[in-house]
Formats: structure tokens, sequence, C-alpha cells
């Protein structure tokens, strides 16, 4: 029997703000729904690994146990910005892989404030945001899109398509934060935050969490799960290589290539077999650059993919369909666990009125600034 | 106020004000690889040679790589300003704000020409009421 790691049960928490809850208390509600979706329960896992930024130091997943189960496990915390959720989920299958366990937990949870991420410079002297040019997360991604803009001529209008595109897939996932269409005029006319993304092309600052439960294929069939299963292809962690800018710019875009190239290597597969993905759209600017960094067009034609409609429900590769981290919600350290849940129920069929057709093979994407990219490729089992 | 205590401090490590001459940007070039970082360094991330880094002095001149027009910011900081990336002439790129120009995608050209000045910290000063230097972009004819 192969070696070969399924995810057998899924789920998330419907993103939101929930301001009178703790970070564990969401983490353990996703890992029970997890656990149901599989019919199996915290008995049953081996190990977990906890995915959360914040409280990177507060034995968040220890915590979760406490809520739901404390069965001695062994229990890994881990962080590694926006990757978060999908480093731990790759911990988790790589404890499989290496046969070391059967069945183990991945948990991604985070509670988020309001406002900008990023900036604030730190160290001594005096303030540095506005003074050495901008550092927020906005603008970061702001300068990486015009980047794009300078090699290809890419417009503010096309970079915009792709709120409106994400908007308008969410008001087809009942857990997205926000089931509201935006029109171009709005998305293009909204407060602008940095220049050219507005507050529509902007992420959501939510509260969320996601689970999965993944399993080897021996137990799986064993227990007789595979039916709903999806296997995971291919699972991949990079870092950013040196770029001659990347001391004053972070490159989201090498590290991605990198991950997509072994991805696809490993999985034996190339972009034109993947029937969904969910990618890192923390800015609308940023999935722009994804659709080449993971080849779903040329180089250059990322503007004409979304302009086509190339990246919609129905188009060649729907993007982001869940409504992505622009209106489904960015919960950092979960976002890398709800894409896979998101993938794995299209996989399965389960997708209701956003369902992809017959989707048989689905990719995951995310991006941690500084840099990580995580990349997953899942298909359908059964 | 003594003369020494009038002397403002650099906003950043790797900006240099000699006492007896103009400020200046510092960086690191790599003599195993080339690669250029700004301010001072022991070890090369492009290619991991040791001590192999000489000091160098950066041009104060440069095109415009790529920006942003930040309109929304941290309360206190000055919207809106444009956040522009610059490949200086001879190697290095730097981070700062493009300034004497209209924050409005119409007038910034990428690859425009850029040089290098030195002013005021923006009127920001530490807790102990000191004066800072640092360094701006502005087009250059």
């Amino acid at each position: 029997m192969s070696n070969d790691v399924y995810v057998v049960g899924v789920d998330m928490i419907k993103f939101g703000r929930f301001p009178d809850r703790s970070v564990p208390d969401l983490g353990a509600e996703a890992a029970l729904m997890a656990l149901d979706d599989a019919g199996l329960a915290i008995k049953d896992m081996q190990a977990l690994y906890c995915g959360n930024l914040y409280q990177a130091n507060a034995m968040v997943g220890q915590r979760i146990l406490q809520q739901i189960g404390q069965t001695g496990i062994p229990v890994v915390n881990c962080a590694n910005a926006c990757a978060t959720g999908a480093t731990a989920f790759r911990e988790a299958w790589m404890a499989i892989k290496a046969e070391v366990y059967d069945l183990v937990l991945a948990v991604g949870v985070e509670q988020m404030g309001k406002g900008l991420l990023g900036g604030g410079g730190g160290g001594s002297g005096i303030p540095k945001e506005g003074l050495l040019g901008g550092g927020t997360m906005p603008t970061v991604f702001a300068e990486a899109g015009m980047e794009h803009a300078r090699k290809y001529g890419t417009t503010f209008e096309q970079f915009a398509k792709v709120s409106v595109k994400n908007h308008h897939h969410s008001t087809l996932n009942p857990k997205a934060m926000y089931q509201i269409e935006t029109p171009l005029p709005e998305v293009m006319n909204a407060e602008m935050i940095s220049y050219p993304n507005t507050k529509l092309m902007c992420s959501v600052n939510v509260d969320g969490s996601a689970a999965a439960v993944l399993c080897s294929e021996r137990k799986a069939r064993e227990l007789g799960l595979m039916s709903r299963a999806v296997k995971v292809r291919a699972s991949v962690l990079t870092s950013d290589p040196w770029q001659e800018r990347d001391l004053v710019m972070p490159d989201v875009n090498t590290c991605t290539r990198l991950a997509a190239k072994e991805a696809y290597e490993r999985a034996g597969l190339g972009p034109s077999d993947i029937d969904l993905v969910e990618l890192h759209d923390c800015f609308a600017t940023a999935e722009i650059l994804h659709y080449e960094n993971l080849g779903l067009c040329g180089d250059g034609e990322a503007g004409r993919f979304i302009d086509e409609g190339h990246a919609a429900l129905g188009g060649r590769t729907p993007v982001n369909v869940s409504g992505g981290l622009l209106s489904k919600g960015h919960p950092l350290g979960a976002t890398g666990i709800a894409n896979i849940y998101e993938v794995t129920t299209h996989l399965r069929g389960e997708a209701g009125k956003r369902q992809v057709e017959g989707a048989r093979i689905g990719m995951t994407h995310v991006i941690g600034l500084g840099s990580a990219c995580g990349i997953h490729i899942l298909e359908r089992a059964g | 106020m003594s003369e020494a205590e009038a002397r403002p401090l650099p906003a950043v490590d790797y900006l240099k004000i000699p006492a007896d001459g103009d400020p200046y940007l510092e960086g690191s070039k790599c003599s195993a690889c080339g690669a250029i970082f700004l301010g001072s360094r022991k070890i090369c991330s492009r290619c991991a040679a040791r001590d192999q880094m000489e000091t160098i002095r950066l041009a104060d001149t440069g095109t415009l790589y790529t920006y942003a027009i930040v309109h929304r910011s941290f309360p206190g900081v000055d919207v809106p300003f444009v956040s522009a990336v610059v490949d200086l002439d001879g190697g290095g790129t730097v981070k700062g704000n493009l300034m004497d120009i209209e924050p409005d995608p119409d007038r910034i050209t990428f690859g425009m020409p850029v040089k290098v000045v030195y002013r005021d910290a923006l009127g920001r000063k530490d807790k102990d009421g000191n004066s800072y230097l640092s360094y701006f972009f502005v087009p250059r004819e």
C-alpha cells in the first residue's frame, strides 16, 4: 500500500467577528466540525498541528484540547505569517507521509482586530511609516501590483475586476464573511487605501477557524472513509530566494513560482489539469500576479485572463470561488486550512450553488509575507 | 542648545552624516557575487559568502522602479504620499517617499529619473526631543 495521505474530514466556521469568544474556543469549534465530518472522535487522533499567528506563544493547540479532550497526544503550535494554516496542514501531512501516525488533526484559527496590518516600523528613534515610504500591507501589495503594471500595462480597472469577481463568488458561499455584489464602479470608487488598491480590493480582517483530519491510505480503507476522501497529491512549502530588490520590496512572486513548479512536478500534473484554485488574494493586485505565478496563464497575460472571465465560476480555471480573502475574509492562521476546506468541498461535489462542475483536481495557495509560500494539490479519491 | 546637540541624527543606520561632508546612503557589496545591500552586513544572503562584504557609498541618483500612492495610513501620518521603490544608479534599491510631485498616477511614470535628497524627517522627533535627518526622492530633470 502507498504512503499517500488523504483528507477524510474538513470544515470551517462561518467567518465573522467574534470579540466575545477566545481563540481556543474558535479553534475547538472547527476541530469538532472536522471530526464530525470524518465521523471520528478526538480519541482517534494521534497528533494535533495547530496554526495561529497572533497568539503564537500561547499554546493554542493544547488549549483547544482542554476544551475538546485532553488525550495526551503530541501538539505542535506553528506560526508562519499568512502561511500559518498551510504550514500546520503540511506538518500533519508530513507526519503521516513519514508513517509516524495514521490519523492527525490540523487546526487553523485566528482572531483579528480591525485596521491596517504591517507598517509600524519598530526599532529606535522615530516612527518610519510615511517617512521612508509605506510599509502597510495594502501599500506593499500596491507596489507589487504596480510592478506588474510597469511590465505589462496592467490597469487599475483590471485589478478592480478581481474584487468584483470574488465578491460575486461569495454571494454563493454561506460561510463567507460577506455575501454582497460589488459592481466595478463601486469597487473603483471605494475609498482609496493605497493606489491601486481601494478598500474593496483589500482582504477583510475577520475571526475564523478551519480544521482538517488527515489519514493514511491504510487507515482510510480500514475505516471505510475512502468514498469522500481527497488525496493530497502535493504539499510544498518554500521561502523567498534572494532577489535584488527584496530588502525593500517583499517578493511574493519567486517563492510562489518555486512552489508551483515543485508542486506540479510532485503531482505529475500541469496547470491545465487543475479544475479550481484557491489562491492568496490578500489584495486584488496579488491575485493578478498569482495567475501567472501559478501558470494559469502565460507571463503578461493576467490582465486578459481576468478580462475574459477565465478566473470566474464557469471559466477555464475558476479562482477563489469561495469569495477569497477579499470577501470570505482572511483570519490569517485559518486561511491555509479554510482553502483546503473549499477545494475539498468541490472535489466531493458538495459545494452547492458555487460547485465547479466535475471538479477532480484543485489547488490551494497561500503567501506569508516575509516570505513563505504553501501550495497543496488535492485530488478526488472516490 | 550647543552646536553638537543641534546636529540631527540619521533616521536609519544606513544614512551617514559625515562631520565634514554631505550626507549619503551606505551599502555593502559582496566581492564574491556582486550583490548589493543597504547598510552593513557580514554575510551575503545571495551567495552565502562570509566576510566578503565591502562598504560602498550608494549613488544619489536613480530611477523609479515601482510605487504606491498611500491614502490611508496610521494616525498621525500625513496622507497622501507616494511610497516609491527606487533603483539607484550603480546598484542598490531603496524605498522612500517621492516628494515634490503630485500624488497622481498620471503624473508619475515608471523609470522616471529621481534624485536622493536629505531633509529633516518631517518634523518627527524622538522622546528626547532629538531631530532627525532622513532621505527622500525628488524628480530629476
